[in-house]
């Protein structure tokens, strides 16, 4: 388990000094986080790392997971997937359901926090049960472009909040409750972005037949049509008509997605007669991905819709030129020229990557930019400050707060 | 090397930490920029005239603010941005005087240019007013000496250089910054002090304003 002071070679001392300021006054509270799983996805990922530091910090932190069942989570991923914008047949029963199971969470859970943190809708309705607490909704996804229905249903508990959260402001609905800006953030120090000897990356290469020699452009990114895979082998397919190169494609597991499935299929058949393309499918690997992301010679994220996009931020971090499409969140990490390349097209997308593979002194300083815009931005500490403002910020409504 | 003053009151640093906050509101071309610029919260428009400066400090030394940075990237009105992104933002004491600066701009702008009324952004590319919430928090530096007040320099967050540069003239509408308000009334030291005052740090990256004053405060010393 990490310890808060092993942050201060990568971020300063006097950021981990600030931390500790902050938790002092947070002292005799206790944090409630509730989310619907303990595993898999960015926020099991998230509160894993923090909830050990900010109890280190001295900040009373719980973790508490609702219960669901396979119905409930039909229903909530179908939610999920509609808030995106996807179009989805919402029924009566779909409701339902949601109500019933959060009852059930409402009558057995105990929401005993000072500051109740519920993250998602999953267990949005816990909110019947506010007393004298404070509660925050913490919204990680884009619900710019939301089903009507899903959202006014939804809407209807956030009111209560004291406070919500969200990672960028496009990804905002206008709401009578405060709303916060906090952007989600990379552990610089988990397997997925530590530093990686060169011999574990060559041996990564290897286990994959990767030529070691001959430029890479890399997607980490699960088999999903918003991901546009065929997207990227068609730039690849641009680019490699001047420029030697490989692409390697790689995601997570998809024997749970359905849909996952067909799409990775899809992408085989179309890289089938490339030696040079490879199609890896990495369950839950991080050092691999890790791995993989160092050894290449340009990152791209070519999606088609995009929540935050973390994955552009683990490959700024590592210094690697990045080429990514000009959506959801990811115009935060890049900015434009400066610390990345964005795109809106295929073809955008193979032009940046040939002007990249062509100029490495230039893709160099990209990346050293984006690396230094996210040490500054986007990782835990970050995080973990801005979590802790917002708790304070529950207790005071001003805009200058003197502590 | 001439004696080390020690200072009548000691020097505390303090930090200040911000949140972000929406404030609902969004602008979609120049017209409603304009209006929602009259009327948005002071904490809005600092939190856009300095915020830049923080987060994308290393990129380069101008201080270049989200309003600018909007009216180029997304309406691509270049002249005005270049005149949102000149104004010289360390002549205004208060942040009352800055936005009627910025409204003065952009009024003068649509009267000159009544065309650019008509360019709108994009879906998804409205300027999204937020502002600042800002926590002020004493730190565990304090110093009684220029030397101390060196080290101390060396050590500190840049959101502690930021609230004793520029959150204190600013947003507080103090008149000077603090190092120079502590180093004239404290040391006695006037000479250094109207040094530091002089510096538009608007000019500068955070880490080049810490190296610059370092250099003042060490060659004083020497």
């Amino acid at each position: 388990m990490l310890k808060i002071d092993e942050y201060i070679p990568v971020v300063g001392a006097s950021v981990i000094d600030d931390l500790k300021l902050l938790a002092e006054h947070l002292r005799g509270r206790t944090v409630q986080h509730v989310n619907s799983t303990s595993v898999g996805g960015g926020v099991a990922e998230i509160l894993n790392r923090m909830v050990p530091l900010l109890n280190e910090l001295g900040v009373m932190t719980k973790w508490d997971v609702i219960k669901g069942g396979d119905q409930f989570y039909q229903v909530t991923k179908k939610f999920h997937n509609v808030l995106h914008g996807r179009s989805d047949e919402v029924t009566k029963q779909d409701f339902n359901i949601f109500l019933e199971i959060s009852q059930q969470n409402i009558s057995e859970m105990d929401t005993y926090g000072d500051i109740v943190f519920v993250h998602d809708p999953q267990p949005i309705a816990l909110i019947k049960k506010k007393k004298d607490n404070k509660w925050i909704w913490r919204c990680h996804i884009d619900i710019s472009n939301p089903h009507v229905e899903v959202w006014e249903f939804l809407k209807s508990f956030v009111f209560d909040y004291d406070a919500t959260v969200f990672s960028a402001p496009v990804f905002s609905q206008p709401l009578p409750v405060r709303q916060f800006l906090i952007a989600p953030s990379i552990d610089p120090l988990s397997d997925k972005n530590r530093e990686l000897p060169p011999e574990t990356i060559d041996a990564v290469l290897k286990k994959h037949n990767i030529a070691p020699d001959k430029p890479i452009i890399t997607q980490i990114s699960r088999f999903d049509r918003f991901k546009d895979p065929l997207g990227v082998i068609e730039a690849y397919r641009q680019v490699k008509r001047y420029n030697d190169c490989q692409l390697i494609l790689a995601g997570g597991g998809a024997s749970d997605d359905p849909e996952g499935v067909k799409v990775l299929e899809e992408v085989k058949e179309k890289a089938r007669e490339d030696p040079d393309i490879h199609v890896l499918l990495l369950p839950q690997n991080d050092l691999e991905v890790n791995a993989l992301q160092r050894a290449s010679t340009v990152i791209v994220q070519k999606s088609i819709k995009e929540g935050f996009g973390l994955t552009v931020s683990e490959a700024l971090w590592k210094a690697k030129p990045v080429v990514a499409s000009n959506v959801g969140g990811i115009p935060l990490q890049i900015t434009h020229k400066f610390s990345g390349l964005l795109c809106n097209s295929i073809e955008g997308a193979a032009f940046a990557l040939k002007q990249l593979l062509n100029s490495p002194a230039y893709a160099k300083r990209l990346g050293e930019n984006g690396r230094e815009h996210i040490r500054n931005n986007f990782l835990l500490t970050r995080h973990l400050k801005e979590y802790m403002l917002l708790f304070l910020s529950l207790y005071h409504g001003e805009d200058v707060v003197y502590l | 090397m001439p004696q080390l003053i020690k200072a009548k009151e000691p020097f505390r640093f303090s930090t200040r930490l911000h949140l972000t906050e929406l404030t609902g509101l969004k602008a979609g071309n120049l017209r409603e920029f304009l209006q929602l610029i009259k009327k948005v919260p002071g904490s809005s428009i600092y939190h856009h005239t300095h915020r830049f400066l923080q987060q994308h400090q290393f990129y380069s030394p101008e201080p270049p603010n989200d309003f600018a940075y909007w009216v180029r990237t997304v309406l691509g009105e270049n002249k005005l941005a270049e005149q949102l992104a000149s104004i010289d933002t360390i002549q205004y004491a208060t942040i009352r005087a800055l936005r009627d600066k910025i409204t003065a701009v952009l009024e003068g702008y649509l009267n000159n240019y009544p065309l650019a009324k008509q360019k709108f952004a994009n879906e998804g590319e409205e300027f999204h007013f937020r502002k600042s919430v800002s926590f002020v928090l004493p730190t565990h530096f304090v110093v009684q000496d220029l030397r101390e007040f060196t080290e101390a320099l060396e050590k500190i967050t840049i959101d502690s250089i930021y609230f004793h540069i520029f959150e204190a003239r600013l947003r507080l509408e103090k008149g000077k910054n603090d190092f120079s308000n502590w180093i004239e009334t404290s040391l006695g030291d006037k000479k250094l002090a109207d040094a530091i005052t002089r510096l538009d740090p608007y000019t500068y990256s955070m880490e080049d304003l810490r190296k610059t004053l370092i250099r003042l405060v060490k060659s004083r010393l020497s």
